[in-house]
């Protein structure tokens, strides 16, 4: 009961074959493997290089002071520790606005990133030939960094929240809209097909078939990308859109005397993100395991 | 050889595995049977340490099992090879690479990352294949394969091991009858001729007849069933699965002579 039904044992010859194939795989393998390791090599020292090189200071000279900016701050803050939590609370309004451009932004460039991202994905866009144009519309997005949008908003709207937001949100919808549409490939088009055959339309299949599958992906992603945009909105303050971004380039510009400030908005900054991340979590549990919709 | 002693394991106030007694003196092919949620695979996922005991001990050859930690209970899953029912290999990586992972705890992590596996367990990894009858499979990712030829690459890793035990847990549950038969063809063969012994988890009783030197039932975590296959009448089989007096073994089972048999057409006029 046993041999026979193992198959039939190769001969010497075939099974030198498969041994010689499988080594030549082996071999080649090991060989663009090798190739590839070199390259990485090869341009991270070039690369390295070219920047020491261009480098005002240079890496080797100024890597022992590393720790010194960060070390005058601690220290200044240390002394003034008493004014921390008064200067916290000084901040905290300017906190709220920067978490407001933050939301505001995120919430309308993941509605616009949802939007591009089922228009560009293979088996469930809308117009299946105009896919690369959304693509490519999405690329430019992200290819613009936020501050040179907000700069040219600025310039044109004049300073305050409203460019900020304008630039973090279309950042926002060319990120999310990407990594949406790689979540939405993934989606299981069965449910899409029952709702095709019972005669809904585009909206209706993409809402009801696909959105529940992927809602928790979706939902993590941009709870992820308004932690971003917390950073990216206080970044934006330095380039004069308000919120906690001004402050800490006023403080930080001031130079020693005021870094006690500088800690205190580092404090606000850290503590949002945290709190973030801990809510972020949280929601996403409750979503994959089904308890909330 | 083997001696399992009073293994208890509890996950919360639920005891999947009761106070569990097994000596075993020679290499021998057992068979655990029982109902789902009998207590069966957490029983071999305690042998293999995937899990750890909540009490008892696992001796082998004198050396105390369940108090193994890192290193060396790396080196006990080594000798005590495991085979999964849903396969378990690593699906983008070809049939030879999943069998050559039969050997990582002898390599290191780094030689294992660059794939800088000796030309000498190459070409043992495709003799093992060939004994299996898949050696033309070898340069074919593993997702590729159909389930029987999928289960024989894991018994390939699990020999390239070179394991003393050989553990699979419902090896044949996931695979139409014709590769059943293969797959326990091949537990056999390896248990016959390189003197391995061989613990499966079966769900089907008369594959558990056929193959098996030695029968373990369980139900509830408890073993209420320790004997030769002849002992194991229909009366101690309706024990184990707790079942009715309508129990038929032919009505569960996958072998494909039972479908001549009159019993098997006498099983179908109750479904």
């Amino acid at each position: 009961m046993t041999d026979a039904t193992l198959g039939t044992p190769n001969g010497a010859r075939s099974i030198d074959h498969i041994r010689a194939s499988y080594l030549a795989q082996v071999q080649r393998r090991r060989l663009y493997g090798g190739l590839v390791l070199m390259i990485f090599v090869l341009l991270m020292v070039s690369g390295f290089m070219v920047a020491d090189d261009r480098n005002a200071g240079g890496f080797w000279d100024g890597l022992h002071q590393i720790g010194d900016y960060p070390a005058e701050v601690l220290a200044e803050a240390w002394q003034k520790r008493a004014d921390l939590p008064g200067l916290v609370v000084e901040f905290f309004p300017a906190l709220i606005e920067t978490i407001n451009i933050a939301a505001v932004s995120t919430l309308i460039g993941a509605a616009a990133g949802l939007v591009l991202s089922l228009l560009s994905t293979r088996g469930l866009a809308r117009w299946p030939r105009l896919i690369p144009v959304f693509r490519r519309f999405m690329d430019i997005m992200r290819a613009v960094p936020e501050i040179v949008i907000a700069l040219v908003l600025i310039f044109v709207l004049g300073g305050g929240p409203v460019p900020a937001m304008i630039a973090i949100a279309i950042h926002t919808a060319g990120a999310l809209g990407k990594m949406f549409s790689e979540v939405a490939e993934n989606a299981d088009l069965k449910p899409v097909e029952g709702l095709a055959s019972t005669g809904a339309t585009w909206a209706q299949k993409m809402w009801l078939g696909v959105l529940p599958q992927v809602a928790p992906n979706y939902l993590s992603y941009a709870l992820l990308r308004f932690e971003i945009n917390i950073r990216a909105s206080a970044i934006l303050g330095f380039v004069g859109a308000g919120g906690l971004g001004y402050e800490l380039r006023n403080s930080m510009a001031w130079g020693p005397g005021r870094f006690d400030e500088a800690a205190a908005i580092f404090i606000l900054l850290f503590g949002t993100i945290v709190f973030f991340d801990q809510l972020s979590s949280r929601y996403r549990n409750r979503l994959t395991e089904g308890h909330a919709a | 050889m083997l001696k399992i002693d009073t293994l208890t394991k509890r996950f919360g106030d639920k005891t999947a595995v009761d106070a569990a007694t097994i000596h075993v003196t020679e290499p021998r092919m057992i068979g655990i049977i029982g109902r789902s949620g009998a207590g069966k695979s957490t029983l071999l996922r305690m042998l293999n340490r995937l899990s750890d005991a909540t009490e008892g001990s696992i001796t082998f050859d004198g050396e105390e099992i369940t108090a193994l930690r890192g290193a060396a209970k790396r080196d006990w899953q080594s000798r005590c090879a495991m085979i999964f029912q849903q396969f378990n290999l690593v699906p983008r990586m070809d049939v030879v690479s999943n069998v050559l992972h039969g050997t990582l705890n002898k390599r290191s992590t780094f030689a294992t990352m660059f794939n800088l596996y000796p030309q000498s367990d190459i070409h043992r990894a495709i003799e093992i294949l060939d004994r299996l009858g898949i050696a033309e499979q070898a340069p074919k990712r593993a997702e590729a394969l159909s389930g029987g030829q999928q289960q024989r690459v894991a018994i390939a890793r699990a020999l390239m091991q070179d394991p003393r035990i050989i553990l699979a847990d419902e090896p044949i549950a996931s695979l139409d009858p014709m590769n059943a038969q293969i797959v326990m063809d091949a537990l056999r063969r390896i248990h016959e001729e390189d003197g391995r012994m061989v613990i499966a988890n079966l769900h089907t009783l008369d594959t558990a007849r056929r193959y098996c030197d030695r029968v373990i039932g369980m139900r509830d975590g408890r073993i209420v069933f320790d004997g030769t296959p002849a002992q194991l009448t229909t009366g101690v089989a309706r024990d184990i699965y707790g079942a009715g007096a309508d129990f038929s073994e032919a009505a569960t089972s996958t072998a494909i002579e039972t479908l001549d048999s009159h019993e098997a057409r006498k099983a179908k006029a109750y479904v």
